[in-house]
């Protein structure tokens, strides 16, 4: 039985990161920034998986847990938050989102 | 050229492919789409991974429940197509190679690390049958703490929701 | 042993003086300042009477008496002790010190009775005694240079004593400054003499000398040097040529200040270092004649310039610079003791005709000179009568003081090793000038019709505080020589015989220590003495001053008219301030200003701190933009050290396999 290598899902699970990365530097809409972050997290917890599975452990899967749970939480507050800076700025343009600054 | 390769590379296609409308889309509501295709295939291949568990746990908690928060807050805002500012040059100009360099570099490590070679070993049943039971009472035994916390966690963030989002009366 | 036990006591006897009057005076009634100022002094005085009559019970192989008190610096090799000594030379200088002092003082409590600051006064003079006697009564050369200094910085502050007046903190100005000249030197030759005897101590570097030859004569060898150096702080101190120039400006203090510091004391006190290091000296002879030929050319060059001054402290001041090169000139020709009796003699009269010229001066209500005076000898007879015999003195008249100690002098430089003729020569012509230029004084202001309106100047005799020190000081300008009268019949010079152990305790092989001339009949040398050359230039001058101020006044003017030339020069002093000011004042300002001001403290060192500022406010100024509120540009700079850290990991910390 030929399984797929450890190795090809933690370069996928870097692709995904790196790509997340980027998103995250170039998009300008608030929201989009935040979708990018959870981007990244699923890239992480694709690499804690398979490391799981490499391992045969299930720490990782424990993992994997607490991270969507925490994504969650992080995205339920987050969301607020943008919904407060939108009622008091009235733009979603990260880059108009500036006073804490020199 | 078995049944998981083609998978896993049809499974890889697509969520690279996802990450990349994620970055290329104009509207928000697009890259939320993406998103959830990304979510999806990553799912079929924890599936791949033997964690149904968390498979499951990913469609339903993640897909299902956080990106709908995320529609329904672009729905909510109205968000459109975003105004072409640029303000920061290092991001302009030093965000893209740096980005792809890292990228790259965990990719290369990731391709030629010690672990990497490892072929999922054991029997596929032997880890399937137990895992969700096996998680299940390393959740409440060993990650007992954690579980307890995250829970708190979470009624912190409803409340923090719910303060944050209030209108001023 | 009572006062040879506590020498200390002469010492603080004015310094207590001195702090009382300073810190307290300002609220004492003058009865008391002067009880105060002169009473400390008197006691010292007195302390040094009961100190010349233990000290003559002392052994031959007590002396010199040292007493140390304290171990005042150690630093390795270097010790300094708070010691004092007495031998011979240091009781003359002490006599010499406390008796002039404690006239002037009693002198001062009339002239000063009118003058602000009275208390002020006499607290300087309380604090200047106690320096020159330090200086005097120290046993090392360190202890020495600390009375060096006190004394410079009395004569700066009693110069300047009137403050509000600006050509008087000028003088008191270029006085530290030029004596600080010579003091550099000083304490080089201080340095040198540390490293090469290992000790300041005077005992200790004399009895090195025992053991060591003379040097050659040329400007070479450390003995030489270390001579050389420390008369160059003679120079400055006892205002030789070339750093003379501080004297003359010195007259804008007071008259007592100049009786007691800038005749009898202070100035001494290079002729005084010169005599105390006279083991060294005896063996640099090329130091020696460079003391002779200093001394020799000021002595003449200074007496011609007193030929036409016309203020009378000027006069004086030039006669000053003039007598202490006649003690250099015996200094150096090797009779040390005719260079320390003259500095005796010296100290009697020209302290005299200071003091009597200060009389002068306050009958004429201030006016100093003396084309403005004349036929003042019947109003102030006492003033009179003493400046007269004080003249007669440093002219070398027979009989009185000056002309014992000057006869000395130039019979030993008719004897020198080197250049006898030209120092002799030197010395004899300035001693005519001398002679001639002080009867000039004299008969211009006591003789001849007045010249002044006597409806404005109401001239009148001193009060007894100022008329007593001039009788007493007139005595001693009359006897003070007699101690060396007995050598003129053959007999004893009791004085040179008394300092003699001080100059032949280290005597060096081949030295030259000149002690006297061949002995020839009494008779013969009393008629030598009487009919020498000295005397017959002391009588020439008197004869020519007479015939030009009294015989003919008309001749002066005609002579200054025929030789205009020279008579210019010599008004202007040779131009001495003016040529020191463009070659060595104003180029010293212009470094000071251009270089050191501007491009070392404003560009260097002003531009390193301002520029250490600078940097720190622009690199901050550029730093902080990056706090731009943007978080993109936050997130590049997250992904910039996400990269840093993941090629660290790989490559330096080689988790890369």
């Amino acid at each position: 039985m030929n399984l797929v290598p450890i190795s090809y899902y933690l370069v996928l699970s870097a692709i995904l990161f790196g790509l997340g990365i980027v998103a995250f530097v170039f998009k300008r809409n608030i929201i989009t920034i935040f979708m990018a972050i959870e981007l990244m997290l699923n890239a992480v917890n694709l690499a804690f998986v398979a490391f799981a599975r490499a391992h045969n452990q299930l720490d990782g899967l424990v993992f994997v847990f607490f991270v969507i749970v925490v994504a969650a939480a992080e995205a339920a507050v987050g969301l607020a938050i943008v919904i407060t800076v939108y009622q008091n700025r009235r733009t979603l343009n990260i880059e108009q989102i500036n006073l804490l600054k020199f | 050229m078995s049944l998981p390769f083609i998978v896993f590379f049809i499974c890889a296609l697509v969520a690279v492919g996802g990450a990349l409308m994620l970055i290329l889309a104009r509207e928000p509501i697009h890259s939320a789409l993406s998103l959830v295709l990304v979510m999806i295939s990553l799912a079929v291949l924890y599936l791949l991974l033997g964690a149904e568990f968390i498979a499951a746990v990913q469609i339903i908690v993640y897909a299902g429940a956080i990106m709908v928060l995320f529609v329904f807050v672009i729905m909510l805002l109205n968000a459109g197509i975003e105004e072409r500012t640029d303000y920061s040059k290092l991001a302009k100009y030093a965000g893209l190679p740096l980005g792809m360099f890292l990228l790259l570099e965990l990719a290369h490590w990731m391709a030629h690390s010690a672990v990497g070679a490892t072929i999922a070993n054991g029997s596929e049943a032997a880890n399937t049958a137990a895992s969700t039971r096996e998680l299940s009472t390393q959740l409440f035994q060993k990650y007992l703490f954690p579980f307890e916390a995250t829970s708190i966690l979470i009624l912190i963030a409803i409340l923090g929701a719910l303060v944050l989002a209030k209108k001023d009366e | 042993m009572l006062i040879l036990d506590h020498l200390w006591i002469i010492l603080a006897l004015p310094l207590l003086g001195a702090a009382i009057n300073g810190l307290l005076g300002k609220n004492f009634r003058k009865p008391i300042v002067n009880a105060v100022g002169i009473g400390s002094v008197s006691v010292a005085f007195l302390s040094v009477a009961e100190l010349v009559r233990e000290f003559m019970r002392l052994s031959a192989g007590q002396i010199p008496w040292v007493k140390s008190y304290f171990t005042w610096i150690t630093a390795g090799q270097f010790k300094v002790d708070f010691a004092l000594q007495v031998d011979q030379l240091t009781i003359v200088m002490l006599f010499v010190v406390t008796f002039v002092s404690l006239l002037v003082h009693i002198y001062s409590t009339g002239y000063m009775a009118h003058e602000e600051g009275y208390y002020r006064f006499f607290s300087y003079l309380n604090l200047f005694v106690f320096f020159m006697l330090t200086l005097v009564l120290a046993a090392n050369v360190v202890l020495m240079f600390v009375g060096w200094e006190g004394v410079g910085l009395c004569s700066y502050l009693l110069i300047g004593f009137w403050f509000l007046k600006p050509s008087a903190i000028s003088a008191g100005k270029k006085a530290f400054i030029t004596t600080r000249i010579g003091d550099f030197g000083f304490t080089v030759g201080i340095l040198l003499l540390f490293w090469t005897f290992k000790s300041v101590d005077f005992r200790t570097i004399f009895a090195q000398t025992l053991h060591m030859q003379p040097e050659a004569f040329a400007p070479a060898g450390v003995l030489t040097l270390i001579c050389l150096l420390l008369f160059t702080g003679a120079i400055g101190k006892s205002a030789q040529l070339p750093l003379y120039v501080w004297l003359p400006d010195a007259m804008e203090g007071p008259t007592p200040v100049s009786a007691l510091i800038h005749a009898a004391t202070m100035v001494t006190a290079g002729v005084y270092m010169v005599a105390r290091m006279n083991p060294l000296f005896s063996r640099a002879p090329f130091a020696m004649f460079i003391v002779a030929l200093v001394g020799a050319l000021t002595a003449f060059y200074a007496a011609t310039i007193g030929l036409v001054q016309t203020d009378i402290k000027k006069v004086l001041a030039y006669s000053t610079v003039s007598q202490l090169g006649y003690m250099f000139l015996g200094l150096g020709v090797g009779s040390y003791a005719a260079g320390v009796f003259h500095l005796m003699t010296h100290a009697f009269f020209k302290g005299l005709l200071f003091l009597a010229a200060g009389s002068v001066i306050h009958a004429m209500g201030g006016d100093q000179e003396m084309p403005h005076m004349g036929g003042l000898r019947n109003k102030i007879p006492v003033t009179f009568w003493t400046m007269l015999i004080a003249t007669f003195a440093i002219a070398g008249i027979p009989g009185f003081a000056g002309f014992f100690s000057k006869d000395e002098i130039l019979e030993a430089a008719h004897s020198a090793p080197h250049a006898s003729t030209l120092l002799w020569l030197l010395g004899l012509v300035g001693a005519g000038l001398t002679s001639f230029y002080m009867f000039r004084l004299v008969f211009l202001t006591f003789f001849g019709e007045p010249r002044y309106d006597e409806h404005k100047v109401h001239v009148h005799e001193s009060p007894k505080s100022m008329t007593v020190p001039l009788i007493l000081l007139a005595i001693l300008s009359t006897v003070g020589g007699w101690v060396a009268a007995p050598h003129l019949v053959n007999g004893p010079d009791y004085f040179s015989n008394f300092l003699s152990p001080v100059f032949t305790a280290y005597p060096a092989a081949g030295a030259i220590v000149n002690e006297g001339a061949a002995p020839e009949s009494a008779s013969m040398v009393l008629l030598h003495a009487l009919t020498g050359w000295p005397v017959i230039i002391a009588l020439l001058g008197l004869l020519v001053a007479w015939w030009f101020y009294i015989k003919s006044p008309e001749t002066p003017k005609k002579f200054a008219q025929s030789l205009r030339g020279p008579y210019t020069l010599i008004l202007h002093k040779y131009y001495a301030d003016e040529l020191y000011n463009a070659a060595i004042i104003q180029p010293l300002l212009w470094v000071s200003t251009n270089v050191l001001w501007h491009v070392v403290d404003e560009g260097l060192i002003d531009g390193t701190v301002n520029g250490v500022a600078r940097v720190a406010r622009e690199s901050g100024a550029e730093l902080r933009e990056i706090q731009s509120g943007n978080a993109r540009s936050y997130a590049s700079w997250v992904v910039i050290g996400a990269v840093g850290v993941t090629l660290l990991m790989l490559g330096l910390w080689g988790m890369g396999r």
